[in-house]
């Protein structure tokens, strides 16, 4: 059972691909963290000892930034580009694609769901 | 692509003057201009800067957090104000 930052890691994984359950480490991360550490890339997380864990740990904590502090931090840079108001900030407040998209169709990661506006009735003869 | 860092910050020359002179003159002067590619460097900070934006110039006071940006992104070019009949109750 490994628990590392807060999450509970797969445990029929490989290790590379178990350290990605972590936010804030994609693949190029994990391979980075287990190379440090010395572990291969390709054993199961079930098959790591508690002296994997414990490096594993150690790097993380020590070096990097994940889960919960790392949210935080992307939501306090939203915010600073929400508070002074710039092109992003005000992308970021109406929900539309900061960087230059087209919204006249697509852009529905950030718009959500469609909402149909119901038709205008047709003026009668 | 990124600028050059060798180059510095790209600021319009004259507006760095404009913003100088007021800076040493200590009075609130709302300076115009309409270099919206001009980034907003630390000496900026405290002066508002009309920026216009393709119809009118529209204030914009800087603060310390504006710093790395430049002047356009706080004087949006388009203004919609939403459809006909899309009024909310």
């Amino acid at each position: 059972m490994a628990r590392i930052a807060g999450v509970d890691l797969p445990k029929n994984k490989r290790g590379i691909i178990g350290l990605t359950y972590i936010y804030g480490i994609g693949r190029s991360r994990a391979s980075k963290i287990l190379e440090e550490s010395g572990i291969d890339e390709n054993i199961k997380v079930v098959d790591w000892t508690d002296d994997h864990v414990r490096a594993i740990t150690a790097i993380i904590t020590g070096e990097l930034k994940v889960e919960g502090e790392l949210r935080s931090e992307v939501q306090l840079n939203i915010k600073r580009l929400m508070d002074i108001g710039c092109y992003r900030g005000i992308r970021h407040r109406k929900g539309l694609p900061l960087r230059g998209q087209r919204t006249r169709t697509n852009a529905r990661t950030r718009k959500g769901k469609r909402k149909t506006v119901a038709n205008k009735k047709k003026a009668t003869k | 692509m990124a600028r050059s860092i060798k180059k510095g910050p790209y600021v319009f020359h004259k507006l760095l003057t404009k913003v100088e002179k007021s800076k040493e003159s200590n009075r609130k002067t709302v300076i115009k201009t309409w270099s919206r590619a001009s980034m907003i460097v630390p000496v900026m900070v405290g002066e508002t800067i009309a920026v216009h934006n393709g119809k009118t110039f529209i204030p914009v006071f800087v603060t310390e957090n504006m710093v790395g940006h430049k002047l356009g992104e706080f004087s949006p070019t388009r203004n919609f104000k939403g459809h006909s009949g899309n009024r909310k109750k």
